[in-house]
């Protein structure tokens, strides 16, 4: 996917003032919010889960090397086929290959967050292989040719009006008195148009929510089944799973998968959770006759070792997103890359450069519900904090950010100069605001009154008035 | 080397380069060994402890919350007619693709002359299927499908509707329960594996209740690629 991460602030403006987003966003944010509450009440054990998989993710990360040779063994035992991919062009050149060697004119495909960041769609059409997405929410952004807004619901940014043009624009079959107006019509329509697509894919492509060091597994989440007849019908099945997606034991996958749903949808468990194991067996009598795992780094083993390292523990289940103001403000668009919201804040930076994506963790109002929420005790806000440190040390803020940053901590390193500062300049604003109580506009303060009020300070400062408080016994 | 190799070594070095310089790799290697050799239990939820008739009632209800349906029978003879009248009931076609497990294989069929059954793989035009199930866990409703020669997994995928044979014997607590029932049953030892053993068949299926998509306008519908129907019959074979 085209990276336009460095234009977060245009991106963000537009959002904004899109009447169509801002109804989407509205309607479906609340839903997320409240299901997951809804699951975390049920479920007494929660807190305890979240320590029990944080200390399982750092295990694994500390055995990381060890428990990816056992996963790749596993594999190779049962008869399947690990590839491993340093960069995004070196898996795109290896799903090209098997597809190439498959024959395949057709490829049906799983959601995968790792096809996107390989930006693999494109690449298979310009190689003449036509990749058909099979979860309802990409395949309507297929047929709409734009990125996903969410990562586990891709279409969170449409409403039905949307969904009901592109059909009758792209489903050239489409009769035009075919009534398509309830959810469960566009549903059964596109159920319709897509058997026909799994029935005659050469490969399934699908990504992985876990793999397994156990048993050589790649695991798979769905609630359509989309995945399932995914992996299940083309002769040649692939894999796309990034190295940080290995748990030991199937045990251990247990600890995660009571997390996944209820923090992602609400459920207590995800339609179908699907654990796959190599081709298919000389007694089987369906299933894939080839198995490939394409295991993808691009960035992920440096984070290893550094403040970054704990975004590996991610599962992606956008509890994070759900429950972000930014977010729930601008969707997942603005971002201008794979990942959206605060987990994509902080993992885009590491993942296409902080000079890429300098705005993103800016693009906080660190009020700490997505750590909150976060079933992997992920510390996103202090991540974002130590990408905004390294932004700054590299000079790539605009000079007016700089300067204004520097000047300000010319007066905070002068404790007397700052309060003789502040208090002339609280004084000055609390005089030419005490009529109105706020000001329309402010030299030097533009891009904040433009959108909002600033309000006008009372006379004195917080130091100050602390001061005389304690002065008069009120203040604790 | 191949090129996948000498990528494996890269990467692979760069995660050994960024972990804690001063580590133990003989003890790490051994932690992992132990590890995956007896894997250690995680947090069970309360909610998957119980006396048996409690845990099968917490099964049916979890999987009915859902959208499961279930219906209870006392001996196995009585599935044909069970089915028949289930397909009836919903202007099914009498037809039905079944899986060629033994006790499915096993039921007086001949009972039912109206009602076609084909034993094997599911085909795309098949409206029903019927399965034998691996094992069932109460936690959350769940069915754990195993594939392999009796059990081919596009039955519980194409059909618009299947149905599932469940022991109660078969119903665990726990999904952790269903994995020491397939290591104990299907498991067997071997050495090539980092275990080392083989446990798993080539495919294991979670199923908790139809298909469906929340995808348009994050609302709920029942029916998108898989089953819209999911109909366990329950035998009930304990006590």
């Amino acid at each position: 996917m085209f990276a336009a991460a460095h234009a977060f602030t245009e991106n963000a403006a537009r959002a904004l003032a899109d009447p169509s987003l801002q109804k989407a966003l509205a309607a479906t944010r609340p839903r997320f919010q409240d299901k997951r509450a809804r699951a975390y009440a049920g479920l007494p054990e929660f807190e305890a889960l979240r320590d029990a998989a944080h200390d399982l993710k750092t295990h694994t990360l500390a055995h990381l090397d060890l428990y990816l040779e056992a996963y790749a063994a596993a594999v190779a035992a049962q008869g399947g086929v690990v590839h491993w991919a340093e960069t995004a062009e070196d898996a795109r050149r290896v799903v090209l290959g098997i597809c190439r060697r498959a024959g395949a004119r057709t490829v049906t495909k799983g959601k995968s967050m790792i096809a996107e960041e390989i930006a693999l769609n494109p690449h298979l059409e310009a190689n003449g292989i036509t990749p058909v997405e099979t979860d309802l929410g990409e395949y309507i952004i297929q047929l709409r040719r734009e990125p996903p807004s969410h990562i586990i619901a891709p279409a969170f940014h449409l409403n039905r009006e949307d969904w009901i043009a592109a059909f009758r624009e792209k489903h050239a079959g489409l009769p035009a008195d075919r009534p398509l107006i309830e959810r469960r019509d566009l549903l059964a329509e596109a159920r319709a148009v897509l058997r026909r697509r799994f029935l005659a894919a050469d490969v399934g492509i699908t990504g992985a929510n876990l793999l397994i060091a156990e048993t050589g597994s790649s695991v798979i989440v769905t609630n359509e089944g989309n995945g399932d007849l995914t992996q299940t019908l083309p002769r040649v099945h692939i894999v796309l799973a990034s190295i940080e997606k290995v748990v030991p034991t199937l045990e251990d996958a247990c600890t995660v998968l009571r997390l996944l749903a209820r923090s992602a949808t609400g459920q207590d468990m995800s339609v179908y959770t699907t654990f796959s194991t190599g081709p298919r067996r000389a007694e089987d009598s369906d299933g894939p006759a080839e198995y490939h795992v394409v295991l993808l780094d691009n960035g992920r083993s440096a984070m290893i070792g550094t403040e970054f390292e704990d975004m590996l523990r991610c599962i992606r289940c956008a509890a994070c997103m759900n429950h972000c103001p930014v977010y729930g403000s601008v969707g997942g668009h603005a971002y201008g890359w794979v990942y959206p919201g605060p987990m994509g804040s902080v993992l885009t930076p590491s993942l296409i450069g902080v000079d890429q994506a300098r705005h993103l963790p800016n693009a906080s109002t660190f009020c700490g519900r997505c750590e909150s929420v976060c079933p992997m005790k992920i510390p996103l806000t202090r991540m974002m904090r130590h990408w905004r440190e390294r932004a700054f040390e590299r000079h790539l803020a605009p000079r007016a950010e700089r300067t204004g940053l520097g000047l300000w901590a010319f007066f905070a390193r002068r404790p007397l100069l700052y309060r003789a500062a502040t208090r002339a300049a609280i004084g000055v604003l609390g005089l030419f605001g005490r009529r109105r109580g706020r000001f329309a506009a402010l030299p030097l303060a533009a891009g904040w009154t433009a959108g909002r009020d600033f309000p006008a300070p009372e006379g004195e400062t917080f130091q100050s008035r602390y001061r005389r408080l304690a002065r008069d016994g009120t203040a604790r | 080397m191949s090129p996948t190799s000498e990528a494996q070594a890269r990467i692979l070095g760069r995660v050994r380069a960024g972990l804690a310089r001063e580590r133990d790799d003989a003890a790490r290697a051994a932690a992992v060994r132990a590890r995956l050799a007896s894997p250690p239990r995680g947090v069970i939820p309360a909610r998957a402890r119980g006396e048996r008739p409690a845990l099968v009632e917490r099964f049916v209800a979890n999987l009915e919350k859902e959208f499961g349906t279930v219906e209870r029978l006392r001996d196995a003879v009585e599935v044909p007619g069970r089915v028949a009248a289930w397909l009836a009931a919903r202007n099914l076609p009498a037809r039905l693709a079944a899986a060629p497990h033994p006790e499915l294989l096993a039921l007086p069929w001949a009972d039912r002359p109206a009602l076609a059954v084909r034993f094997g793989r599911a085909e795309a035009d098949d409206a029903a299927s019927l399965t034998a199930c691996f094992a069932a866990v109460a936690e959350t409703g769940t069915l754990v499908l195993a594939s392999g020669p009796d059990h081919p997994t596009t039955l519980g995928l194409l059909p618009e509707a299947h149905l599932v044979l469940l022991r109660t014997s078969r119903i665990v607590g726990a999904f952790e329960e269903a994995w020491d029932l397939l290591r104990a049953e299907r498991g067997r030892t071997d050495s090539s594996m980092p275990a080392p053993r083989r446990v798993m068949p080539r495919a294991v299926m979670l199923v908790t209740g139809p298909s469906r998509s929340a995808d348009i306008e994050q609302t709920l519908e029942l029916g998108a690629h898989g089953p819209r129907a999911l109909h366990v019959l329950l035998l009930e074979d304990e006590g």
